[in-house]
């Protein structure tokens, strides 16, 4: 007991909480060099798209994002990625927890798979597809120029996020618990949604954000897979670029700012779910 | 153990608390505790489970990656050895592995300042700034090349039209390359090295201090040899984003033979010019690294847990 008291004392009172640090001048410089270089290489170029966006004025906004051939495309992107994120979540979810709980032969071949489209360049994702799924497909499906394409694509370049978020927090979830739920006869389909799934709700959330930014952000997949025709196969990235090349600057940044906008949502809903899980504890 | 499995399986999702009671008599033992049984015996679930995952895996990733070697080498090595006959194609490369090492070297001192002050400093806006950092991840690589083209452009560009009075080329040039492969890859060493920086505290830091070790030593000694791993972790990470960037490099490079075109670059063009050979010979390169890339990411990962 006498210890216990007298420890607080025992501990120089001068010690830092971690990261409780103030700048000093050192650290007040890095900061400054850091916010400089970070402002002229993100901040303020992704200030400029907006700006160049807000500069024909809100009409010229809303002209330029309700254009029709712009708004299917909108509308296509997000409509897939949608459903991209629905698949992953339950695809990801599966992989994640036969990763995690499962061992079999083979299954470090599976974590180099996941990885593999991270890492793989976006246009060689779309070749790699296009070599199976396109006209000189070995299994007879051509999806090329379609609206398959699209979601093939998405589906390819998204496959990591909800297994790599739901995965350490699987990892970290004590089985003996589920181990409870099972001797106490609950079934495994009952354990699962009521044990284990309330718990990786959060990372399963943050995975299907990234995987849904991820999809409606794409483009170098799709360029030699879907075609990029109007109307029918055409996404959002594309929209921005033919206007870059039409030199039509002011439309490219207004569809860009939509872009930007929902990277942006992702990005908040992503910091409240962090904040939400580290307040749980 | 395996008992209690079979037993609570049997009993269905429906009801799941009817029988807990002459369940838990028959089989539950107090005192040392059981093993873990973490696989189990695999019942028809698991396998219909473990199919699913593999017949996914394989014919999202596998099979179609596995096609890229392929056709590299249908006809023998000849494809590959025309790539490196080509001065343009190895003029591509060689930009692209410069670049990216170039890009790396900025990200990683970038990425290891911008760790320290985030998690080891309190400033105004902390919070504002750690969200921010993660935005390259999420932004179209599009959209990355049109805002660097509308500030760096010569034209009409926010800073361009003064880097240009200097004689300074971004846009069309290689800095705009590296700025925009700079930019995709920013968040990723920050994201592997703040959680192990969180995790380590500052204690053994503060020993050092006390102990009279200057701020560089402290580091030297003593940060950097605990973040490491994370360290090689994220460099890799942003060394495969790096070399494989391919639409924000298209918006800001011009594609300019022999000067601005990289290999993602090259290896579009050559398929749309029905260069079929030779886009997969470059496609087999950069799959190589990114599956190299992988697997020293894969091998360094055991590690991260020791810690």
């Amino acid at each position: 007991m006498a210890q216990a008291i007298t420890a607080p004392e025992v501990a120089p009172p001068r010690r830092r909480h971690p990261g409780s640090g103030r700048l000093t001048r050192v650290s007040g410089l890095g900061l400054g060099v850091a916010m400089i270089w970070f402002s002229l290489l993100v901040l303020i170029p992704l200030a400029a798209v907006v700006v160049t966006a807000s500069e024909g004025g809100w009409s010229a906004f809303w002209t330029a994002v309700t254009n029709e051939q712009t708004a299917a495309a909108i509308k296509l992107t997000v409509g897939t990625a949608l459903a991209v994120t629905a698949v992953n979540i339950i695809m990801g979810t599966v992989i994640a927890w036969l990763l995690v709980r499962d061992s079999f032969w083979g299954k470090g071949i599976l974590e180099v798979l996941i990885d593999l489209p991270f890492a793989l360049p976006t246009i060689v994702a779309g070749l790699v597809l296009l070599s199976l799924y396109g006209p000189k497909s070995p299994v007879g499906v051509d999806i090329a120029n379609t609206r398959w394409a699209v979601f093939v694509a998405f589906l390819f370049v998204t496959l990591p996020f909800i297994v790599r978020t739901v995965q350490p927090v699987l990892e970290e979830l004590d089985p003996e618990v589920e181990e409870a739920a099972a001797s106490l006869g609950a079934s495994r389909l009952t354990t699962f949604r009521r044990i284990v799934l309330p718990a990786l709700v959060p990372a399963i959330a943050a995975g299907a954000a990234l995987s849904f930014a991820r999809a409606v952000s794409e483009y170098g997949s799709l360029v030699l897979l879907s075609g990029n025709l109007p109307f029918k196969t055409e996404v959002t990235s594309v929209r921005v670029l033919s206007s870059i090349e039409n030199n039509n600057t002011e439309s490219a940044a207004a569809v860009a700012t939509v872009l930007l906008v929902i990277s942006l949502a992702v990005i908040v809903a992503l910091d409240v779910i962090q904040r939400r899980v580290s307040r749980r504890g | 153990m395996a008992d209690i499995r079979t037993i609570a399986d049997d009993t269905g999702g429906e009801e799941p608390r009817t029988l807990p009671v002459t369940l838990a008599g028959v089989e539950y033992t107090p005192g040392p505790r059981p093993p873990r049984r973490r696989p189990g015996k695999p019942g028809p679930g698991r396998w219909v489970l473990r199919l699913i995952v593999v017949a996914y895996l394989f014919f999202l990733v596998a099979w179609p990656v596995s096609l890229v070697v392929k056709n590299t080498f249908a006809d023998g090595f000849s494809d590959l050895a025309a790539v490196f006959d080509d001065p343009d194609t190895m003029a591509a490369l060689w930009l692209t592995v410069r670049i990216a090492v170039v890009s790396v070297v900025i990200n990683t001192v970038f990425g290891v300042g911008m760790s320290i002050l985030l998690v080891r400093y309190r400033f105004p806006g902390r919070r504002a700034l750690s969200a921010l950092i993660d935005l390259p991840l999420s932004v179209s690589p599009i959209v990355v090349g049109l805002a660097l083209v509308l500030v760096y452009n010569s034209v009409d560009g926010w800073f361009g039209t003064a880097l240009d009075d200097r004689g300074i080329d971004v846009i069309f040039a290689w800095p705009g390359i590296l700025l925009a492969t700079t930019f995709v890859a920013l968040p990723l060493v920050i994201r592997e090295v703040v959680p192990v920086l969180e995790e380590i505290g500052t204690e053994q830091e503060q020993a050092a201090h006390s102990l009279g070790a200057g701020a560089w030593a402290t580091f030297r000694r003593i940060t950097l040899p605990s973040i490491k791993w994370a360290l090689v972790y994220g460099v890799v990470l942003s060394l495969a984003r790096a070399l494989g960037e391919f639409g924000a490099v298209k918006v800001v490079s011009g594609n300019v033979l022999g000067n601005t075109r990289t290999a993602t670059l090259a290896v579009e063009e050559k398929y749309l010019n029905f260069d079929k050979p030779g886009a997969y010979a470059v496609s087999f390169l950069l799959v190589m690294v990114a599956v190299s890339a992988i697997v020293v990411v894969a091998l360094i990962r055991p590690g991260k847990k020791d810690r």
